[in-house]
């Protein structure tokens, strides 16, 4: 039977009204129009649908909308906008870390918990923070750099991957 | 090569122009201050509207930002086909080149009559003629009648896309267009998109791929609450409800309560080789070249059999379709790689005529070939004719799409090859290899909708409870498909192709990034390798023997000189091994140096790969563009394989199918050889060269040849115990 629900995303406090049992990927996308929360497997292996509750990433769409009470949502959304980025969406940009950009708001939400986490975190631990989160591009190196870079106190580009990028000047 | 040489004249004509001449069909200049440009090629991740963004700014003389690229749709683009093969910035790219100049050029001359002056007296700057203190712009023009024309198909005089000398945008990295909203959480896929009265729809699959559904509790579901229609017709099971959640439980009832007649109807998994060589086929030589030669006495021979299993798509997002049936018109919203393909399949299925239903393309995440796009369109297509006046979105289950979507093909190649260490290599050096013959077994590598005669739908095929049409390989000379790159680039003396295309297909197949070409580059390469070592000949130098090109010859250099090639690897159980390929024969070239490390499992430590596209449009999009092609192709190549029962796909979660993860990518370093030559696609050609480099170095590493992919511990240890 559906019921009331009150709830904080990204700030703001919302009312929606639902079964208990919907996930909260659904609630986010089609009833709060926050359609930046991917869906891409609904059963807690891919990473794309992560938000932040509190600030634990958790998949939302495994997350009962009856479970998450007082809990404060973050949304990619709720990270940074266009205008205003947030550091990491930032870099994301500098770096160029993306191709189809599908399973970007869900390594997004999952880094920024890291970096909070561990604000110097190295290679080897954002990779393996990023383990749960799948993506088919192969943009996996540019989204690690982008992440180094995002530390806080990283001004220079960090160089991880020797000799990347390319080399116009090889010319025949 | 000519670096900074005038275009090349042999370019040819983009079939993307001869199909729509009219310069009216690529540009218009709708909104002061912007220039719409519509293509027909879509974006699948792969950045091409950047690419093709940059093209149209310097064509045009405007800067990028002024370029709107507008969404594909049966309504307003050109036809391009597919957008497929690496063929974008080729056809697209060239057809817009010549448009754009041409358009400038139109305009050039009657803003010289708006101005009273010769047209050399003419600057263009950022959208605006002037001269002598008076200006118009591409806004102030009637480009209406300006570009009521035709374009010319056989190539501009003026190709900014090998032009070397002119501009600010072109061969720069111009940041992706796209990337901002897609780090903020735009809505810009398709499983985004909102309309009035949006009605959710959920598929309910067989069982298995022989079902017969016999009984499903259709009131019962119908009965639940907030649930609009369950639609059965024969095998097609779907429910459409006002609330995702709703439709979810609602697929889910309709699953648990049908009754279903299963049959086996698969091969064994175990042995799907036998299955492959023993299935009825169509054979065909597809390539022979070359006199039988006389060989000496001390030929070397290899004869060896490479097989790849089945290989699934696994695109992040799921397939996804949107549709609406109001008066008389059906829309539908796809992720299709092929618009209007789709619109012919939609409407012979349903019985349409093509000009009721229109098709607008909208992104979803990275494609990488046919996978599910166009099947789910037409399941939203079946359920919003049954719901008239309203929208319906389906989206499939994650199990759904890796189980039911198209798959890449098992394969299985044999390459018998004779090497004679007396004849003269290309380049002199004694040893050659004088003979060659490449045999293939698979099934089609292409069943995309609205190709054959039945337009191959997955939810046709249900409702007729039949299935899809076996899947067709398109001919050599169009880039073959079980074919592709099957013909070893080097000059290998005679040389025979011949290829066994299943005309049974218990698997469905179509299309996947690079088609044949991972498992046929992975054999050849391969053979190469053995008889390289048979020889006691370095196989960077053995390639290098057997090939005259030079831009292949200058891929494998720039590849190995990169990667340390030559230094001895000193460790235990590492090994470095080399691959390349030049993608379809006739498109990019590409190399890859690979260094492995066997623990007890496959770990692949670095990647370097050295490609020539051509003129590269956006050097930053081609390093992306290859890093992920590398990527991808690794993860194929070291883990990926389809399971399957007799009755079904059983690999279908991210447990059961797992890809590549984060602490699993190795480096990729990539380096473009800069190129004045006609820009060629980047997308797939590095899928073979990296499968390729992987196999020889860990051959390298373990001292044994592991000829059947995925490589993982156990087809190594296979190897050990067959060697
Ligand atoms: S959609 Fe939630 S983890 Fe995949
Ligand atoms: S960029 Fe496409 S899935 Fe990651």
């Amino acid at each position: 039977m559906p019921e009331d629900f009150t709830l904080t995303v990204n700030g703001n406090g919302h009312q929606v009204r639902c079964d208990p049992q919907t996930p909260l990927l659904y609630v986010l996308r089609n009833d709060l129009g926050l359609v930046g929360t991917r869906f891409g497997c609904g059963l807690g292996l891919c990473g794309a649908c992560n938000v932040l509750l509190d600030d634990q990433p958790v998949h939302s769409c495994d997350t009962p909308i009856a479970t998450v009470g007082a809990g404060r949502v973050t949304t990619v959304e709720g990270l940074g906008t266009v205008e205003a980025p947030s550091p990491l969406q930032q870099s994301f940009l500098e770096y160029q870390a993306g191709q189809c950009g599908f399973c970007l708001s869900g390594i997004l939400i999952s880094a920024t918990a890291l970096l909070r986490r561990t604000p110097d975190a190295d290679e080897a631990t954002i990779r393996s923070a990023l383990d749960g989160n799948l993506c088919r591009c192969g943009a996996h190196n540019r989204i690690v750099r982008a992440v180094l870079a995002a530390r806080p106190g990283m001004t220079m580009p960090t160089e991880t991957d020797p000799g990347d990028g390319p080399t116009g000047d090889d010319a025949p | 090569m000519n670096a900074g040489a005038q275009p090349d004249a042999r370019i040819a004509p983009s079939p993307s122009l001869v199909a729509n001449p009219r310069l009216s069909t690529w540009v218009s200049f709708p909104v002061r201050g912007y220039v719409t440009v519509r293509t027909g090629k879509v974006e699948l991740g792969q950045g091409i509207i950047t690419a093709l963004t940059q093209i149209a700014a310097a064509g045009l003389s405007v800067a990028p930002a002024r370029v709107r690229v507008a969404a594909a749709s049966t309504q307003t683009a050109p036809d391009e086909g597919y957008t497929a093969g690496s063929l974008s910035v080729q056809h697209s790219g060239a057809a817009l080149s010549e448009v754009c100049s041409r358009v400038r050029e139109r305009c050039r001359t009657a803003a010289a009559a708006a101005l009273g002056v010769s047209e050399a007296d003419v600057s263009l700057a950022d959208g605006i003629f002037s001269a002598a203190g008076a200006a118009v712009s591409y806004w102030d023009l009637s480009t209406a009648a300006l570009l009521d024309r035709d374009g010319d198909p056989s190539g501009s005089r003026d190709d900014v896309t090998t032009r070397r000398a002119d501009t600010a945008v072109v061969g720069v990295a111009l940041p992706r267009v796209d990337l901002p909203g897609k780090v903020t959480g735009a809505g810009c896929y398709l499983g985004d998109l909102v309309l009035p009265g949006l009605l959710h729809g959920r598929m309910v699959r067989p069982p298995s791929r022989g079902a017969t559904l016999l009984e499903a509790p259709v009131a019962a579901v119908e009965g639940m609450d907030g649930v609009h229609r369950v639609i059965r017709q024969q095998n097609f099971l779907a429910v459409v409800a006002e609330r995702e959640e709703t439709a979810l439980l609602a697929a889910r009832a309709l699953r648990a309560g049908a009754r279903w007649r299963e049959d086996d109807t698969l091969p064994d998994e175990s042995a799907v080789a036998p299955f492959l060589t023993a299935a009825p086929a169509h054979t065909e030589t597809l390539f022979e070249d070359g006199k039988h030669q006389a060989l000496g006495a001390d030929t070397l021979r290899v004869s060896a059999v490479f097989s790849r299993p089945y290989l699934a798509h696994a695109s992040i997002a799921t397939s996804t379709g949107l549709a609406k049936a109001d008066d008389g018109v059906l829309r539908v919203w796809s992720s299709s790689q092929g618009i209007f393909h789709l619109r012919a399949a939609v409407s012979a299925a349903l019985h349409l005529d093509p000009s009721a239903v229109l098709v607008q393309h909208v992104e979803s995440a990275g494609c990488y070939g046919h996978n599910g796009a166009d099947d789910a369109a037409y399941d939203a297509a079946v359920l919003a004719c049954a719901v008239p006046g309203r929208p319906v979105r389906v989206v499939w289950s994650r199990e759904d799409e890796l189980g039911w979507s198209p798959l890449a093909p098992a394969m299985q190649v044999r390459i018998n090859a004779a090497y004679d260490p007396a004849a003269p290599g290309t380049t002199g050096t004694p040893g050659a290899v004088r003979d060659w013959r490449h045999e293939i077994w698979s099934n089609g590598h292409t069943s995309r909708p609205g190709g054959g005669v039945e337009p191959a739908l997955l939810g046709l095929a249900l409702q007729r409870g039949g299935a899809v049409p076996p899947a067709l390989d398109p001919p050599l000379a169009r880039g073959g498909g079980s074919g592709r790159n099957s013909v070893a680039g080097y000059d290998v003396g005679r040389q025979v192709v011949c290829s066994h295309r299943l005309t049974t297909m218990p698997l469905r197949t179509s299309a996947m990034r690079a088609l044949g070409a991972h498992l046929n580059v992975f054999a050849i390469e391969s053979v190469l390798d053995e008889l390289a070592e048979q020889s006691q000949r370095d196989p960077l130098e053995f390639r290098l023997s057997h090939l005259a090109d030079a831009r292949g010859r200058r891929v494998l250099e720039v590849a190995a000189e990169r990667a340390g090639w030559g230094a001895p690897v000193v460790e235990p159980d590492v090994g470095r091994g080399i691959g390349y390929a030049r993608y379809k024969g006739t498109g990019s070239y590409c190399a890859v140096v690979a260094e492995v490390e066997v623990t007890h499992e496959v770990r692949v430590r670095r990647l370097g790969v050295a490609v020539d596209v051509g003129r590269a449009i956006n050097p930053d999009g081609v390093v992306n563009q290859i890093e992920g092609g590398a990527i991808q192709s690794l993860s194929w190549t070291l883990k990926e394989r389809v399971r399957f029962d007799r009755r079904g796909v059983t690999s279908d979660t991210w447990e059961t199918y797992p890809i590549m993860t984060f602490s699993e990518v190795p480096a990729v370093d990539v380096a473009i050889v800069a190129s004045a030559e006609a820009p060629l696609g980047a997308g797939e050609a590095a899928t073979g060269p990296t499968a390729a480099a992987i196999g020889n170095a860990l051959a390298a590493a373990v001292g044994v040849r592991v000829r059947e992919l995925p490589l993982t511990a156990e087809a190594i240890i296979r190897a050990i115990s067959a060697s």
